[in-house]
């Protein structure tokens, strides 16, 4: 169908590692808040607070990085005849897992991304999270190896495919047509955080041209930061962990550049020293995002392919933000929130329901 | 005979586990595997060769491609 993908083979996932690895702390340098130069988790629930799905004042912003990330995987699957839009492998459950993966991240404060770059900034709180992570991940690996699936997909109409890509070009109209005011809190239907890491953002055009970029080249290595954990652990491969593991060698570089990197637990940038709470908030999504097969990245580059599934996945994470503030879920750099402990312990319960019940059986 | 696994329509790392476990467990000595992505397809071959077998053609079929695989 076409010629040998170069970014598929091992430097090919290292560069695409490489260069998300400095574009990330540079966009933190052009205003994006610290160690969350990108972040997936942080940034959706930053548009569930945009449109209001939330009104936790200090995340509200629609980001277009994300927005970026699916209009630049879906680019790259058009040039690459790997455009496939396909729908149908337990949607309600990839929703449901969308949701906690969310929640498991804000207790935490970061997905898998940030965990990384909040250890390539100084923050040994990451540590915490990358283990609970980790964790999450192993147990995924062993309802995996029970014969724990989600089914198969069915090919499907080309519109399904572009359902959320168009959701994205509609947040991108909405913010074109109502762009932030200086000192207001809203314009037109759209919510804009006047403080706190809402507040913080490089130009719409940078991020957006980074998201584009990132969505391209991460759309063609298959980049995925809970993938390169799975299949080490499950597999011994560690193609894709070389993509991840380079992705930290390179922000950590670049923040010692720009002078971002600064040891230490305590008064991190948007982030708590709860080690307890930090590790079992990335169990809980590690867990989520093994069972449903992507890191929070992965899933925008998939929704970009034409995958509808994993498009059910990223709006389950956009309600699960919701939910996380709207219900005192969410952390903040004060520790957890009054009701976060109770939703990671409701949250694995869930999971490991599904984990268990969802075996084999594949048609 | 060839044995078949047939990883279309499945997600990461379905087509994988499949293609291993019938390396691992299978009796015939060529294996063709159906996937549906150029994701998968890639998978299917990097696993397969790191078990020392070897992928002897890939060719496009239907909406995906067909992966032969040979073990030692």
């Amino acid at each position: 169908m076409q010629g040998k993908n170069i970014f598929a083979t091992r430097w090919g996932i290292i560069g695409v590692g490489a260069v998300i690895g400095i574009l990330a702390p540079a966009l933190q340098k052009l205003g994006n808040p610290g160690n969350m130069g990108i972040c997936v988790a942080c940034f959706e629930r930053d548009i569930a607070g945009a449109l209001g799905f939330h009104r936790a004042a200090v995340v509200q912003y629609m980001r277009p990085e994300i927005i970026g990330f699916v209009l630049g995987s879906m680019i790259a699957a058009y040039i690459f005849k790997e455009f496939q839009p396909r729908v149908g492998s337990a949607p309600i459950v990839r929703f449901v897992l969308g949701a906690f993966a969310m929640i498991g991240a804000l207790v935490f404060l970061g997905c898998p991304w940030r965990a990384v770059l909040r250890l390539a900034g100084g923050d040994g709180n990451a540590i915490l999270g990358l283990l609970g992570l980790t964790f999450g991940i192993w147990i995924g690996t062993l309802f995996l190896k029970n014969g724990y699936n989600l089914g198969r997909t069915q090919t499907t109409h080309t519109t399904v495919g572009w359902i959320l890509t168009l959701i994205m070009l509609g947040f991108l109209t909405l913010m074109l047509v109502f762009p932030q005011v200086e000192g207001q809190d809203n314009s037109g239907v759209l919510f804009y955080s006047i403080k706190g890491p809402g507040a913080m953002h490089a130009h719409l055009l940078f991020a957006l041209i980074a998201g584009l970029g990132i969505g391209f080249l991460a759309q063609r290595s298959r980049f995925c930061t809970m993938g390169a954990i799975r299949d080490t652990v499950l597999f011994g491969q560690t193609h894709l962990l070389s993509g991840f593991i380079s992705l930290v060698v390179f922000a950590f570089l670049t923040n010692l550049i720009l002078g971002q990197f600064k040891p230490g637990f305590a008064g991190q940038p948007f982030a708590h020293t709860m080690h307890i709470w930090n590790f079992a908030g990335m169990t809980l999504a590690g867990l989520a995002f093994a069972l449903a097969g992507g890191c929070p990245g992965r899933q925008l580059f998939l929704s970009g392919e034409g995958d509808g599934d994993a498009a059910v996945f990223v709006l389950g994470m956009i309600v699960g933000a919701g939910f996380a503030h709207n219900f005192g879920l969410a952390s903040s750099p004060n520790g957890v929130g009054p009701h976060g402990i109770a939703a990671v312990v409701v949250g694995l319960l869930v999971c490991l329901f599904m984990g268990f019940t969802m075996r084999r059986k594949i048609a | 005979m060839a044995a078949t696994v047939d990883a279309r329509g499945l997600s990461c790392p379905q087509p994988v586990i499949m293609t291993l476990a019938e390396i691992k467990n299978g009796k015939e000595k060529e294996i063709v595997v159906l996937v549906d992505t150029a994701t998968s397809k890639e998978n299917v071959t990097r696993a397969s060769t790191s078990q020392e077998c070897q992928v002897t053609d890939v060719s496009p079929e239907g909406e995906g491609y067909r992966i032969m695989i040979k073990k030692e």
